[in-house]
């Protein structure tokens, strides 16, 4: 099954650090993202650019709105996805809670991925009987 | 060997899982002493498998391969810890050299006996028992589980977070009770595979499934301890699950005994459960179980509910109070006078045992005071015995079982 991690961080934390406590903490991540990689766990995942970079946008008033800046403004911002490929619940948290980024003040949500394949089949049925009309 | 087609090989692995996963962990959990670590290098282990088989073929001995395999994962994984963390470069060392000690066939087997014992140790909640063995021990996952006993995922893999952590912080010990302890300790253990039948005999849409897997874990654990009880816990259970097909109708309404289709009672399983529960009687040694297997194999053998042999159940049921007193085997021995002496005495023992209040919340001692009342013509005290059932009722079948009796008195 795969299990998206969300990775939530403070900015002024991380801000905070010395380049040296930086450096070690991106090596540890990173091999341990290695060895996740290696036995098949690490599906994908990409970092975020900081908040401030963020659009958000959505309906208001009949039509598209944009504003600048995240959707929820919180102390901790999310700061990168992991994709994991785990047996089940219990097994992802296991991998990662030996996630070096937790001990470096990173939090992760770790979410099953929803099945879609009966609401697409079924989606894909009513798309196709309204062409065939 | 010649090498098999992959998707041949990955249904192959994945019945492997099923079958051999309980095994594996169990022996390496003795190997690396840590059960999370163990987890995490056994799932590494067949996903190894997984890459390495469809070109190597799949190995004569496939459970020492991921036994191995998960070892070597497991040093990786302790010289990875041990660059950060210089106290683990000791246990890295000490893995590395007992790698070449191929595990006996009899030493697996105690592994898997001490996994179980470790599962079900006293200092765990029992909902944290109950998770982790069925986990563990049986491989299913945190989503199965969580299913079949209607929780989220989420709530129920922290149950199994914490009964590690239990496991962890209390440094309990992977290992099978000195004799001493056993029968306290078999005692948990027993009661851990009895929690998860009933959660499968009541639960009403995945029930099936967790009864089946208790079934699996009595016969797990009469392999590994042939002990008396062990045999008249698994009796006992084959006897509850021959009647399952017979206590519900198509429409998923309740069945009780006195009205079930005898018929529709599954005969290899009584044949078994009462061979079982024969066995541990003549041990002399037997317990709770044994009796309760023993007043399930008296129903078993009987063709009607009026020819059955009550007064033997009542008797069954006074040994009972004997040696685990309840009141909820009291009402169960008072049913059984109602039927042998007739309801009026049955009645009799039934309205002390709700005057005594531990029972006042409890449907189906109400229910069962309703039906004595109904026999003896006593239609208004019925009907509000079956109302306070009715409300008290935790379970949808119980309740329109329950509403039905009430249609049928008015």
């Amino acid at each position: 099954m795969k299990y998206i991690c969300l990775g939530y961080y403070d900015p002024a934390r991380h801000a905070a650090m010395t380049e040296q406590e930086r450096e070690a903490m991106f090596d540890e991540c990173f091999e341990y993202d290695d060895h996740l990689r290696v036995n098949g766990h690490f599906v994908g995942g990409e970092a975020l650019q900081p908040s401030e970079t963020a659009l958000t946008l959505y309906w208001k008033n009949g039509k598209v709105a944009t504003t600048d800046g995240p959707y929820a403004e919180t102390k901790e911002q999310l700061g990168g996805i992991l994709v994991l490929e785990a047996r089940d619940m219990n097994h992802a948290i296991q991998l990662m809670s030996q996630h070096p980024a937790v001990k470096y003040g990173t939090i992760f949500e770790i979410r099953p991925t929803g099945d879609m394949t009966e609401i697409t089949n079924a989606s894909e049925q009513r798309r196709r009987k309204f062409i065939a009309h | 060997m010649p090498p098999n087609a992959p998707e041949d090989l990955s249904r192959t692995i994945e019945t492997l899982y099923r079958s051999e996963s309980g095994r594996i962990l169990a022996t390496l959990v003795r190997l690396v002493g840590d059960l999370d670590l163990a987890e995490e290098v056994m799932h590494e282990a067949f996903a190894a498998a997984l890459e390495t088989w469809p070109q190597t073929g799949l190995p004569d001995k496939p459970r020492p391969w991921l036994i191995s395999a998960g070892r070597f994962k497991a040093i990786d994984v302790m010289r990875r810890r041990a660059r950060f963390d210089a106290a683990q470069s000791d246990i890295a060392l000490q893995l590395e050299a007992r790698v070449d000690q191929a595990p006996q066939e009899e030493e697996l087997e105690d592994d898997r006996l001490r996994l179980i014992f470790t599962c079900c140790h006293p200092a765990l909640p029992s909902e944290g028992q109950v998770a982790l063995t069925l986990r563990e021990v049986c491989g299913l996952t945190t989503e199965e589980i969580a299913r079949a006993f209607l929780v989220t995922p989420a709530t129920l893999a922290q149950r199994i977070v914490r009964a590690k952590a239990v496991i962890r912080d209390k440094a309990i010990p992977y290992q099978v009770p000195a004799s001493q302890e056993l029968s306290a300790r078999l005692g948990a253990v027993l009661q851990v595979v009895y929690l998860v039948f009933n959660a499968g005999y009541s639960a009403e849409a995945t029930g099936a499934e967790l009864s089946r897997e208790a079934i699996r874990l009595g016969r797990l654990m009469l392999d590994l301890l042939p002990e008396p009880e062990v045999m008249g816990l698994l009796g006992l259970m084959l006897l509850q699950e021959s009647r399952r097909a017979a206590r519900s109708s198509a429409d998923g309404e309740l069945i009780l005994l006195d009205r079930q289709d005898r018929s529709l009672w599954n005969r290899d399983q009584i044949a078994e459960g009462i061979a079982l529960t024969e066995s541990a009687l003549r041990s002399h040694r037997f317990g709770a179980y044994t009796l309760q297997a023993a007043i399930a194999a008296v129903h078993a053998e009987s063709s009607s509910a009026a020819s059955t042999d009550w007064r033997q159940i009542t008797l069954l049921y006074d040994r009972l109070m004997r040696i685990q007193p309840s009141p909820v085997v009291e009402l169960n021995r008072a049913v059984a006078v109602a039927m042998h002496e007739g309801p009026a005495q049955g009645l009799c023992l039934i309205d002390d045992l709700l005057a005594r209040e531990e029972l006042a919340n409890y449907s189906l001692a109400h229910s069962a005071r309703a039906d004595l009342c109904r026999r003896l013509g006593r239609l208004p005290e019925a009907r509000a015995s079956y109302e306070k059932a009715l409300a008290l009722a935790p379970q949808q079948a119980e309740r329109r079982f329950l509403s039905g009796r009430l249609e049928e008195l008015k």
